[in-house]
């Protein structure tokens, strides 16, 4: 490959057109902008390193030259989609979402164009049923070995038998706080919501997600963190009611505003607690010793997926235990995967934010499929944000 | 003569034909898609499930605080930018020196060129803790907090439409015959009567065109109240993109859409109204 003079720019200048015109189309979108910094800066990386990068292999099976996934914000190393196209010539395009609920939107309405996606635990059963994935063909994902997955987070990708998901990493759902603006030591959701509306006031964010900024309000007065009781729900939304005008912002976006300093303690979950602990030492991850969520990601494959041959090769990529070490360092989440947890350094094992004591992870729940399709706890949201 | 006739329409027909292809397949089909929508029902996963019921639009009122707070957010933003702009416009079209005016202007649109989410994120950063108010901590102004608070938002209004409000109003100010404020001046008007009863009043289809079009994408408005309010007020455009990308109820959000659009067009007929009466029974169209 000939060197020219464009060979050092941070972004080629077709690459910055599509980039732009994405973000045009996508200006609609409510949460596209939330992967703009990460998926900019993705992007900016690719380009900058093609230019030393070797010929790409070519593959026995024909897998095109770019596929869509649709994944969570700050989730990737940048640098594996890279690697896998230098490998595939396969462009990987990352559309980044905030729930669970958008990307079963967007695969309802199909025509979504991806072909690999991340869902969460509880969204599994809901996906089969409405036909929107298929089982998985194991055949084309030798790197994946079921043996050495931790069963505790792996149970929901398969169904009666039949694998439809493999797991990608699993985490908690507990909360963030500045310890140099808050000092007081937290431990539960009782307190975060009680500081919310005292020393926090007008710097605490809560998701804007229906699933934890209830099931974390639930969790105030020690109901299930799923919980579809009527009467349990109506406490939930008095609390919710009583939180808002102190609230700095409902969004699933925190990152930005615990690093400016503008917000001083949110939900968050633990690869994002990793990642702002890690740059940010005063910022500390606590989990509610009431209880909360416990989750694990999958990758599945829509079954109108555009270029499954790329969806497979991607999945089977990432399933590479080394592929797969540098994805959890950079994400910060912990594994499912003992293949990987072997090559983590020791100190990410000893993090306490990756992998929090027993006692502290007994008391988590799995969010329940029926949060997710439920009319009640999305009108209840609805009140929430528009109060 | 019949003959030419015929050809004439069809010449007609034939350049038209792209405007009404495009109107149809992009306005008029989803538009009927949504009202199909809107009288069906919420699917048990989510999604649409066909029916024939008002049920949605019964529901309306659970959205109230919703349309409530888009009226009350569209012309006071719209007002905000009227203010700002139509000094500008007023500068533009009367005081600036022929030579700049077309450089000026150009300053004015050039912004337009990059995507509103993009100029929107950069309000969040200049706004956010690492911008003003990390400057603000060197004079000892401290833990200063300006995201996420209604000036933040209306400030991004202001700046996000601001040229739509200026151009019109410069149109409008551009034509006026300038006789007519020395005729005024002759007559013994001050300055102020001047502008009120002369400038003002002739420039009244500008400013209510650039009203008019603010307002109405106010009302579809919901990224800038997102981005730099924090999602804390909630508008219809935020009621429309949670129902449709949350919850998945699909016909409520159709019934929603369908009455966002009613009242659109109420708002757009009552601005026309209004213009036309202002302006002399000059009829006005939108640009």
């Amino acid at each position: 490959m000939p060197k020219s003079y464009r060979d050092g720019l941070p972004i080629s200048s077709d690459k910055f057109v599509d980039q732009l015109m994405r973000l045009k189309r996508g200006s609609i979108s409510r949460r596209d902008f939330l992967g703009l910094t990460g998926l900019g800066l993705a992007t900016a990386v690719m380009a900058r390193e093609l230019g030393i990068m070797p010929t790409p292999a070519h593959a026995a099976e024909n897998l095109g030259d770019r596929m869509s996934i649709a994944t969570w914000p700050n989730y990737h190393d940048p640098q594996t989609f890279e690697n896998f196209k230098a490998e595939t010539g396969v462009a990987v395009e990352v559309n980044v979402f905030g729930s669970n609920e958008e990307m079963l939107a967007k695969l309802q309405a199909g025509g979504s164009g991806w072909s690999l996606f991340v869902p969460t635990n509880y969204t599994i059963s809901t996906y089969k049923k409405l036909g929107i994935i298929e089982p998985l063909d194991m055949a084309k994902l030798p790197n994946f070995d079921g043996k050495s997955e931790d069963a505790r987070f792996t149970a929901e990708g398969t169904i009666d038998g039949t694998i439809y998901a493999v797991p990608k990493n699993w985490g908690t759902t507990g909360f963030a706080v500045n310890t140099k603006k808050l000092a007081k030591p937290m431990t539960s959701w009782k307190e975060f919501w009680d500081t919310a509306m005292a020393e926090a006031d007008g710097r605490t964010m809560v998701h804007d997600y229906q699933l934890t900024t209830i099931g974390n309000a639930l969790k105030y007065y020690g109901y299930s963190f799923n919980s579809l009781k009527q009467d349990e729900l109506a406490k939930a939304e008095e609390l919710l009611l009583k939180v808002k005008p102190h609230l700095f912002a409902v969004s699933s976006d925190y990152q930005p505003g615990m690093r400016a300093g503008d917000a001083w303690m949110t939900m968050c979950w633990t690869n994002d607690g990793a990642q702002l602990h890690r740059d940010v030492p005063e910022i500390a991850y606590v989990l509610g010793k009431e209880g909360g969520e416990i989750w694990t990601d999958f990758y599945a494959i829509p079954k109108d997926a555009p270029n499954k041959p790329a969806g497979y090769a991607l999945l089977n990529y990432l399933m590479n235990p080394k592929v797969a070490v540098k994805e959890h360092l950079a994400n910060g989440a912990p594994c499912t995967d003992a293949r990987v947890n072997a090559l983590l350094p020791k100190e990410v094992l000893d993090n306490p934010i990756l992998y929090p004591a027993a006692d502290l992870l007994k008391p988590l729940e799995f969010g329940a499929a029926a949060t997710l399709t439920d009319p009640g706890r999305a009108e209840l949201m609805a009140r929430f944000k528009s109060a | 003569m019949r003959r030419s006739f015929f050809r004439k329409n069809l010449v007609t027909a034939l350049l038209l034909a792209p405007a009404a292809l495009w109107l149809v397949v992009f306005l008029v089909l989803p538009f009927v898609a949504i009202a199909i929508f809107s009288v069906g029902e919420r699917a048990p996963e989510g999604g649409y499930q066909a029916a024939l019921t008002f049920a949605q639009y019964a529901n309306l009122p659970a959205r109230a605080t919703a349309f409530w707070n888009t009226m009350v957010l569209a012309p006071i933003g719209a007002l905000a930018c009227l203010l700002v702009a139509y000094p500008v416009a007023y500068y533009l079209a009367l005081r600036a020196p022929d030579r700049w005016r077309l450089i000026l202007l150009a300053m004015i649109v050039i912004p337009f060129w990059t995507s509103l989410l993009m100029r929107t994120y950069a309000w969040m950063y200049i706004l956010g803790g690492r911008g003003i108010p990390a400057l603000l901590t060197y004079v000892g102004i401290e833990d200063l907090r300006l995201i996420n608070t209604p000036g933040a938002v209306l400030l991004g209004i202001v700046y996000g439409y601001l040229p739509l409000m200026i151009l019109p109003i410069y149109v409008s100010l551009e034509r006026l015959d300038r006789r007519l404020l020395e005729a005024s001046a002759d007559l013994g008007a001050t300055p102020l009567s001047t502008f009120l009863g002369v400038t003002l009043r002739l420039s009244l289809p500008g400013v209510m065109t650039g009203f008019s079009l603010v307002m109405i994408l106010l009302l579809g408005e919901y990224l800038i109240p997102t981005l730099l309010g924090g999602g804390k007020v909630f508008f219809i455009g935020n009621a429309l993109v949670d129902l449709f990308l949350q919850s998945r109820n699909w016909p409520f959000g159709s019934a929603i859409a369908i009455t966002l659009v009613l009242v659109s067009v109420v708002v757009l007929i009552i601005a026309n109204r209004i213009s036309t009466r202002l302006s002399g029974a000059r009829r006005v169209d939108l640009i």
